[in-house]
């Protein structure tokens, strides 16, 4: 049965006893967004050395059989970059999320609260000191973010209880410091290494295969419906420790909770594609704006974030005279534009 | 809901009560009983351990030893969610998420009766308007709570805490803020709550004489200890005053309602900024 609440947004539908509230813009959006997606990552299917049409990609996904290595192509070398793109975009959309109504407020996200920089120097000592695979390179990124935040988290804890802006400051100290380590890294060590360490600072989603997919692949699909069942926790948390928890709500072993989901998220998108700058940041804030709901926005962040790397990897191959630009760097300037906007208008930073 | 409060003489207690904050002892051995029905307004100078006592009563804060009992079961065995529908606090402060309207924030209060697969029951629907029309915010109700005033904000929190249905309804220095006029308002409708409701209300207050006219029961507190509870005609004395507030006074019968009425005369604490000032207190 369907109604209509006079207090929430929404609309309630009950059947015998039970009840569901589904906010119906936020549906809308979120279908819009994960549409942009999947005709974006048609498009950016077909581009590279060898051009194909939307329906020659769309037949290859298939399984048909097509003459030239079009249908290889797309299945094993453009199809895994594009779920990468996909997972990693998703994976960061939520953990913006997560970790904006953690610290309640729009600039706590993995990038600047430096959760992304502990990634990568995880993956960065990997590379210049051990020399490392490709997956341990990853397995370092998820244990570096791990790290990281597992520092934030204890720095800014007073007496069992973490303040917003605390963590935020507490957050962009840890970043400059690791950063600085970064650069370090660099420096000492061997010049082959070192560029690879460099290139994979860039954030890329070149030459990603399946190994590269399938960990943040698995990760989005297991993490996220756990974040949305404490979604409500999280959110009623944002309005006061005392209020939320004479609720009923565990306050601290959600937050705990859900940000160590969210930094396992941060830290396989990492893994996957290097750092990526902006996605975190802008795609719950984003997704606020279009859906004006108040509820934690777990699913339509995933699909904004994927929507957002899939164009931005759209129009960096895009980009004329053969310029490729990583795509890390491309959200980069785009992150670090939107964040001076944000700053300039915020009455609260 | 009346009947519960019939059979359980006090629906609040604490024994032998002791909690720190920041391993400093701010409640010591305190013993304290609600009783049901009632008004109850706890009243101390600053730091006495008001808030303490409160938190530590509907279990935001462990305490170092003794028990609280809620409704005859010792506190530490209910569910978290047990608990939040049998006791609503209102903390001092509390903040609400930018954008957020009356409506959507006083539904959150019905959080401790909701399930995975029962998100909003008709009987929350109902909760919540009953709410909003105790409060007088049924107009309000779309309106971004960031517009409000602060008496109306304040309306919003007790509203969000009334939806949560309990018969215990604790609230933190309801009125600190608040102008005179928002004050009365409050406590007006903590009055209504009780006499037309049946709940038993429990307020943190700082002003003494409304304290005396609104509370049937007055619990003074001191450096973390009750020192006097009952009746505020019953209690309260010029002796006890100075003594918990070292405060110099006359009590009068209030003109209007006849329940205590304190007169500061001055503060017995001197003031240590300069020795003349010492020599002029009396």
């Amino acid at each position: 049965m369907r109604a209509q609440s006079r207090f929430r947004r929404g609309t309630v539908l009950r059947v015998t006893g039970l009840s569901a509230v589904v906010e119906v813009r936020v549906v809308m959006v979120t279908a819009v967004l994960l549409g942009i997606t999947a005709c974006f990552c048609v498009l950016a299917m077909g581009q590279g050395t060898m051009s194909l049409s939307p329906q020659e990609v769309l037949s290859a996904l298939a399984g048909e059989q097509m003459q030239g290595p079009g249908g290889t192509i797309v299945r094993e070398i453009r199809l895994p970059r594009v779920v990468t793109a996909v997972c990693a975009g998703a994976a960061l959309g939520v953990s913006g999320a997560v970790f904006q109504s953690v610290s309640r407020n729009a600039l706590g996200s993995p990038d600047v609260i430096g959760f992304t920089t502990g990634a990568a120097t995880g993956a960065i000592t990997m590379i210049v000191v051990f020399a490392g695979s490709p997956g341990q390179v990853a397995a370092a990124a998820v244990v570096g973010g791990l790290l990281t935040a597992a520092l934030v988290y204890l720095l800014s804890v007073r007496s069992g209880v973490t303040g917003g802006y605390r963590l935020v400051l507490t957050g962009i100290g840890v970043g400059s410091v690791l950063s600085a380590l970064n650069g370090l890294l660099l420096v000492r060590g061997d010049l082959d290494n070192a560029v690879v360490a460099n290139l994979w600072l860039s954030g890329s989603l070149n030459a990603r295969n399946w190994t590269h997919a399938v960990p943040v692949m698995i990760g989005v699909v297991v993490i996220v419906p756990l974040i949305c069942a404490g979604a409500k926790r999280l959110s009623l948390s944002e309005m006061g420790d005392d209020l939320a928890r004479q609720l009923g709500v565990g306050v601290e072993r959600t937050r705990l909770m859900m940000t160590f989901l969210a930094v396992l998220l941060v830290g396989l998108a990492t893994a996957a594609t290097g750092p990526i700058a902006f996605v975190a940041l802008a795609a719950p804030q984003l997704v606020v704006r279009l859906t004006r709901s108040q509820s934690l926005p777990v699913i339509s962040s995933a699909a904004m974030g994927a929507a957002l790397l899939v164009t931005a990897d759209l129009i960096s191959q895009a980009l004329p005279l053969g310029l490729i630009l990583p795509i890390g760097r491309m959200t980069g300037v785009l992150g670090g534009l939107y964040l001076i906007w944000l700053l300039t208008r915020s009455r609260q930073v | 809901m009346t009947q519960r409060v019939d059979e359980v003489s006090s629906p609040l207690r604490a024994e032998q009560l002791s909690a720190s904050y920041e391993q400093r002892r701010i409640i010591d051995q305190l013993d304290l009983d609600i009783p049901a029905g009632k008004i109850t307004a706890v009243i101390g100078p600053n730091a006495c351990g008001k808030s303490t006592l409160l938190r530590t009563v509907s279990r935001l804060l462990k305490p170092d030893s003794g028990q609280v009992v809620l409704n005859g079961r010792n506190i530490a065995e209910y569910s978290t969610k047990e608990v939040a529908r049998q006791l609503g606090l209102l903390p001092q402060s509390s903040l609400a998420p930018g954008g957020i309207t009356v409506g959507d924030l006083v539904a959150r209060g019905r959080f401790p009766h909701q399930r995975a697969l029962q998100q909003w029951s008709i009987e929350d629907e109902e909760k919540v308007a009953l709410a909003l029309r105790d409060t007088h915010l049924q107009e309000l109700a779309d309106r971004p709570v960031d517009e409000l005033s602060g008496g109306q904000r304040q309306r919003v929190w007790i509203a969000l805490v009334l939806a949560q249905d309990t018969d215990l309804l604790l609230l933190d220095e309801p009125t600190t803020f608040l102008d005179i006029s928002h004050q009365l308002d409050v406590l007006q409708l903590c009055r209504r709550l009780n006499r037309e409701r049946g709940r038993t209300v429990v307020l943190v207050l700082h002003e003494l004489n409304q304290a005396c006219r609104f509370a049937d029961h007055l619990v003074v507190m001191s450096e973390g200890r009750v020192v006097a509870a009952g009746a505020p005609k019953a209690i309260i004395s010029e002796p006890l005053i100075e003594q918990v507030y070292g405060l110099s006074c006359r009590v009068l019968p209030d003109p209007v309602f006849g329940t205590p009425m304190i007169i500061p005369i001055g503060s017995l604490i001197t003031d240590p900024i300069t020795p003349a000032a010492r020599e002029t207190t009396p």
